[in-house]
């Protein structure tokens, strides 16, 4: 091991997540066109936009599932398109994925969910898996409820067992994507209450994609607005609140898009890219 | 010119697709020796369970399906030999079709549509519901996870499944030897035991296992390649039926005409 790589994993980095840059295209269409932000360590940043702003593929790329076409993403000073097959796998059990429906195994009861990267990953004998697997249930409300299959639950409790899944291995990094979509507001109150409670209790850097404003501004640290594939504002839920530009306002104010008097604004609503008029 | 373009396209994607399929069968070798070497256990739970829902719940099926088969063979073949007076030699015809070529073959087909389907709907939808990329961000490779257990099964099932098939083919060709032929189901088996050979019954166990990775292989594939949506999923399941049985027939006469060959050259 190299002495830099050894002085790396010494000194905590000052950023959890640094994205320079980030451009990800899926073929000919580019969905991010050069996002750079930073993720502080125990920070809780949420990621706001619409549909189809990119927010979405931004959590994905952050989570290794997209590969970025030009920028770069470092997750605890690493940088992730030079990672090693062994640095992703460290990498990996650092950091706790929930997807939005979940993604819970359907083929195996809750318990054997969130006991299953501890099987894979540790040498912890049974008994002790079942202990850990009781306690990350017991923390996101769900105890009593191993041997239940992901059918039999509810939409909330799902994303509850999918939370305990991804805090499994203890994280330093937890992504959601879209907690509280889907949910009613009594339920989305509870994941919101659970996502506060799991960072005062256990200090992650936590990233949430969302388009519930409530939410966003109930958890959030700083936020991000993400509009076509671009950042239009960052900062804390209170200068989001004082900021002035008129994207920023027309989505905290909900304000509906203009009526398309032409086709050529429909296609720059869908592109982000004003197309020059034909005369 | 555009038909030159068709051909051309056509033959691109179906080479790009063997592609796919052999890069998913390294990917697959890998991940199980990488396991015998690093000391890790396989995951046998798993694949026990496959074996379960690939062999042991096919067997009714495909104990009728090859009864029949058998059955169906016999009658076939007495139409001719009674008009050579040869309507003894029924059991010889029964036993080398069978075991050779159609209890492979019928057994193939039937995991295709009980297991290489199952495969491919379930990977599919697993696709559709993110779990496969739940999987990957938890540093679970998906082929380890999902692919090795059901390719250890049906390595291990398909020539279980084609051995009870020959014996049941067998079977029905005797319901009818020892109705309509004049033999005893005891003279019945010594004549059929006669006219096989171990290369006959060897050569069909050979094509049956290169059967169930040609199966598992294009399952995993088509349920790995879902698009968004559910309606993917019975897309991805329609290509995986009918894709493996192209390719299980394709390999049935390469490796056909390879014995062949060999046997004779």
């Amino acid at each position: 091991m190299s002495i830099d790589e050894n002085s790396s994993q010494h000194e905590a980095p000052p950023f959890a997540i640094e994205v320079r840059d980030l451009r990800v295209s899926y073929g000919e269409r580019e969905i991010l066109h050069g996002v750079s932000f930073n993720v502080r360590a125990g920070e809780t940043m949420v990621i706001l936009g619409g549909s189809g702003s990119g927010k979405s593929t931004l959590l994905r790329t952050l989570a290794g599932l997209e590969q970025p076409s030009g920028g770069e993403v470092r997750i605890r000073g690493k940088n992730l398109q030079t990672l090693s097959r062994e640095g992703w796998h460290e990498l990996r059990t650092r950091m706790g994925i929930s997807f939005q429906n979940g993604a819970l195994f359907g083929s195996m009861t809750v318990g054997e969910n969130v006991a299953l990267p501890l099987r894979e990953h540790t040498k912890l004998d049974r008994s002790t898996i079942d202990i850990m697997v009781r306690l990350k249930l017991e923390e996101v409300g769900l105890s009593g409820y191993e041997d239940y299959y992901p059918a039999q639950l509810s939409g909330g409790m799902k994303k509850r067992a999918a939370v305990a899944r991804a805090m499994a291995m203890d994280p330093e990094i937890l992504l959601f994507d879209e907690p509280s979509a889907g949910l009613d507001p009594i339920i989305a109150a509870g994941i919101d209450e659970l996502l506060l409670k799991l960072k005062q209790a256990f200090k992650i850097t936590i990233v949430v994609v969302t388009h519930e404003l409530a939410s966003a501004f109930l958890i959030a640290d700083r936020m991000i607005l993400v509009d076509k594939g671009n950042i239009v504002a960052i900062g804390t839920p209170d200068e989001m609140k004082a900021s002035t530009h008129p994207r920023v306002r027309q989505f905290l104010d909900r304000v509906p898009e203009p009526e398309m008097e032409q086709e050529l604004d429909y296609l720059q609503l869908l592109t982000g890219q004003v197309v020059p008029q034909r005369q | 010119m555009g038909m030159t373009r068709n051909i051309g396209a056509a033959t691109i994607d179906g080479l790009a697709y063997l592609g796919g399929l052999t890069r998913l069968a390294g990917g697959t070798t890998r991940a199980m020796f990488g396991e015998i070497f690093r000391e890790r256990r396989l995951p046998f739970r798993r694949a026990i369970h496959q074996a379960m829902a690939v062999g042991v719940d096919a067997l009714p099926i495909l104990s009728l399906i090859s009864f029949f088969v058998g059955l169906i063979l016999a009658l076939q073949a007495a139409y001719e030999l009674r008009n050579l007076g040869a309507l003894q030699y029924v059991a010889d015809g029964v036993a080398i079709s069978v075991t050779r070529e159609l209890g492979p073959l019928m057994t193939a087909i039937l995991v295709i549509g009980r297991s290489g389907s199952a495969f491919a709907a379930e990977l599919g939808t697993m696709k559709v519901n993110e779990e496969i990329d739940a999987l990957e961000t938890m540093a679970l490779d998906p082929v380890r996870f999902l692919v090795v257990p059901k390719f250890i099964a049906m390595l291990i099932m398909m020539p279980c499944l084609t051995i009870w098939a020959d014996a049941m083919g067998v079977c029905g060709g005797a319901l009818f030897g020892v109705t309509s032929a004049g033999f005893t189901f005891g003279t019945y088996l010594h004549a059929t035991m006669n006219a096989l050979m171990l290369r006959d019954i060897v050569t069909g166990l050979i094509k049956s296992v290169m059967f169930g990775l040609v199966i598992t292989l294009v399952g995993c594939q088509e349920g790995f390649k879902t698009g968004l949506g559910s309606e993917e999923v019975g897309k991805s399941t329609t290509s995986a039926v009918v894709t493996s049985i192209f390719l299980v027939i394709l390999v049935d006469l390469v490796f056909t005409a390879l014995f062949y060959f060999g046997a004779t050259g």
